[in-house]
This record gives C-alpha cells, structure tokens and sequence, in this order.
C-alpha cells in the first residue's frame, strides 16, 4: 500500500464490488474459464491478486478492463466464490465515472453499427463503457 | 390465466419474431401476456455495482406495475430477463440498495408502495416448465417436430449467476433439451452451449465477438445440429453474423411452428 490515494481507491472497489480478494486461493481457474482471456493484459486472477495489493491504478490504467464480456462464467467457476467479475466491473466504473473517460460514445457508434445489430448490442455497450 | 409481459426494446425492433411467436404460442397455451404500461429499456447489462442506482430504476418499475396488478412478470429475452431477475434479487437481499431505489421510486409522478422484491419473475421457458408443464406443451403439439435435430444455445445470461437467476444447472442445464423434445425433435448436447458468444463485444472488439461466436456454431454444428435455437437477440446476431454453418433461429420460432400457429409453417 503506497499512499493514501492507492488505499482509497482499493477501499472503493471492495466496496462497490462486494468482493473479498483474501478468499481467493490462486487456483486460476477465472483466468482459464475467461472467454477473454487471450485479449486481457491482466487477467481474472490478476485482477484479484492486484486488488488485494491496492495495485489499483495500474489496472485502471489498462483496457483489460474494457474486455470482461461479463459473462460470469469466472462467477460460477470459482470454487471459493470470489466474483472476480465483480471486480472488474467496478475497475471500470472507476475509470469511466470520471469527466471525459468514456471508453465510447454516441459518436462512435455510426461506424460500428451494421443493419442486424441488435438495439441490445448498443445499450450494453453504452452502459458497460460510457457514463 | 394473465402475465405480466415485458417486451424489450429488442424485441419491437430486431427481434419481432422472438415476440410475435412468444405471444401467439402463449395464447395457444391458455396464457395470455399483457404488455407492461410504459416499460422503459432494461440496459442490456446488469451493473453489479453496489451502488450503481439509476440504472436499475426502469426494471424495478416493471417489476412494481406487476407487483401491483397482482400478477407474475414474463420475460422472453436472454438479457432483459437476466437484468430484470438480478435487480429483483438485490431489492429482496441488498437493504441499503433497495432503500436508496425506493427513495428514487417516491420522486416519480405515479405514487406506489415502496417494492422489495415481491413479484415473481419467470423467463418464457420456465413458464413453459413450471407453469403450464412441458406435458401439456407436448398435448398441444399440432406438428410435431420429428426428426429434427436441434441445438439448444443457452449462452451466459440465461444461466448465471446461477446463485440468482436458479435457472437450471449452470454446468448441466436441461430446461431447453426438455423443451426440444416437448415440440417432438431431438436434442443435440455440444460442449458450448453454455459459452459466451462474445456479446457486446460486437461492438468493441468484433474479432473477439466472431472467434467467441464461431467456436460455439462450429461445436453444435460438429455435433450434428440442423439448426441452433437461442433465446437471446445479440447470441443470434454474433451466431449469424459470424458464419455459423447451421441456422439460428429464436426458440419461440420452432414453439409456433410446433404448435401450428405460424401461418406459413416450414415443418417438413
């Protein structure tokens, strides 16, 4: 625990996650059950293990938080219910909640859009990324 | 008997045939689906954040317009169902939450009694299941589906968490297999058919979405399906988006052709 900052933010994310890390016995079976695994910097594990050490800005700094499909499978396979999802969410909703740090907007939606996307497809995305 | 119905903003655009098809085979089934008044879009994803607030209002006010018609809310889409059970379930265990809504909920025009969780939500299958029996689904087939091998795709939503949703098994699920073999066709077990298809991710990362997507079509289709039924809008887009090999087609689909309310029915 470096500073003050770092102390605030881990004590932030354990409580809008409801997540405790200590559970955690390092199995890894989030990281291998993670449908995103191949696209994450950090992976689930990582995400527990870092939070736990209030290494909280390193992972808001990284889009590894932007590549959780929250699917949950990490949610259900863990055999010492962590939740990792849970934390990732709220790494997200760190970076997103402050002044101009959405990960999208209205305006990038034209060029992703295609004529069968579904409205679900938007309103997920805008939820999960923008604030 | 009467239901709650909550539609979804999917399913009065890009998904009319998911509820077209729910509502005529309900009818056909002796349950009638009323359209909530005014239901507001779900958002897609349920927020697990504690204290993410505003964007649970629009589910807790439908779940509060069947709470007060005395009536169990329905739901046929993957993701408005599981937004809509998740925040039911943390009205009914999360106190300092479900005060902090009710305080929002006292601001709005149409004045209600504070809600904590009463009403009992049930997705279209477990209807199916629970309600009006898979017994009484099979009585009702016209044409059954004989011969025809169907791929259930469960995806995520429909399942987990599985602590809330209580669903079916999150590992083993049975309810669409059952309901396959209700319509007469035959189940076809694939190891993916409760993977991720990649999701919003269509959005953000489309390879992702497409390499998800694929491995989960290839796996039924490798397993002998003749065509994939979901329940979800955003598994059928990435499913049909992506290439997959067989067709993907909503589960309320082969319900009507089943039940021979679909006019022009495709059954062989």
């Amino acid at each position: 625990m470096q500073n003050k900052k770092s102390e605030n933010l881990k004590e932030q994310v354990l409580r809008m996650s409801g997540v405790n890390p200590s559970k955690c016995m390092r199995c890894g079976k989030c990281s291998g059950t993670c449908p995103s695994y191949d696209e994450m910097e950090y992976h689930p594990h990582q995400f527990v293990y870092m939070v736990e050490n209030g290494d909280i800005e390193t992972l808001m700094k990284s889009d590894s938080v932007y590549k959780c499909l929250s699917c949950f499978a990490c949610v259900d396979r863990c055999p010492r219910g962590v939740e990792p999802a849970k934390l990732v969410e709220a790494l997200r909703l760190c970076v997103i909640r402050q002044k101009g740090k959405n990960h999208m907007t209205a305006d990038d939606i034209p060029a992703v859009l295609d004529d069968e996307m579904p409205q679900q497809a938007l309103v997920s995305a805008m939820r999960k990324y923008s604030k | 008997m009467k239901f709650s119905y909550y539609p979804g903003c999917t399913l009065r655009t890009k998904a009319k045939e998911l509820d077209r098809w729910a509502r005529s085979s309900a009818l056909a089934l002796g349950a009638e689906l009323c359209e909530v008044e005014d239901w507001q879009c779900c958002g897609g994803v349920y927020v697990s954040a504690r204290d993410e607030i505003a964007t649970k209002l629009s589910s807790v006010r439908a779940l509060m317009s069947a709470r007060d018609k005395g009536q169990p809310l329905v739901t046929v889409c993957s993701a408005c169902h599981n937004v809509i059970k998740q925040t039911n379930h943390a009205m009914q265990t999360d106190k300092e939450f479900a005060d902090k809504v009710n305080l929002y909920m006292s601001q709005d025009k149409e004045k209600r009694e504070p809600y904590h969780g009463e009403t009992q939500v049930y997705h279209y299958l477990e209807l199916l299941r629970d309600v009006i029996g898979f017994d009484k689904v099979r009585e009702a087939v016209k044409n059954p589906l004989t011969g025809k091998k169907v791929a259930a795709y469960y995806g995520c939503l429909l399942l987990r968490p599985g602590s809330v949703m209580g669903f079916d098994d999150v590992e083993n699920p049975r309810i669409m297999e059952d309901f396959i073999r209700a319509l007469g066709a035959e189940p076809v077990i694939y190891p993916m058919r409760n993977e991720c298809c990649g999701g919003y991710m269509a959005t953000e990362d489309p390879a992702l979405a497409a390499k998800k997507s694929g491995a989960v079509s290839e796996s039924a289709a490798g397993h002998g399906a003749d065509v994939i039924v979901t329940a979800c809008p955003l598994c059928k887009y990435n499913l049909v988006k992506n290439q997959s090999p067989v067709p993907v087609v909503y589960f309320t689909e082969l319900l009507a052709e089943a039940l021979g309310v679909k006019e022009d029915t495709h059954a062989e």
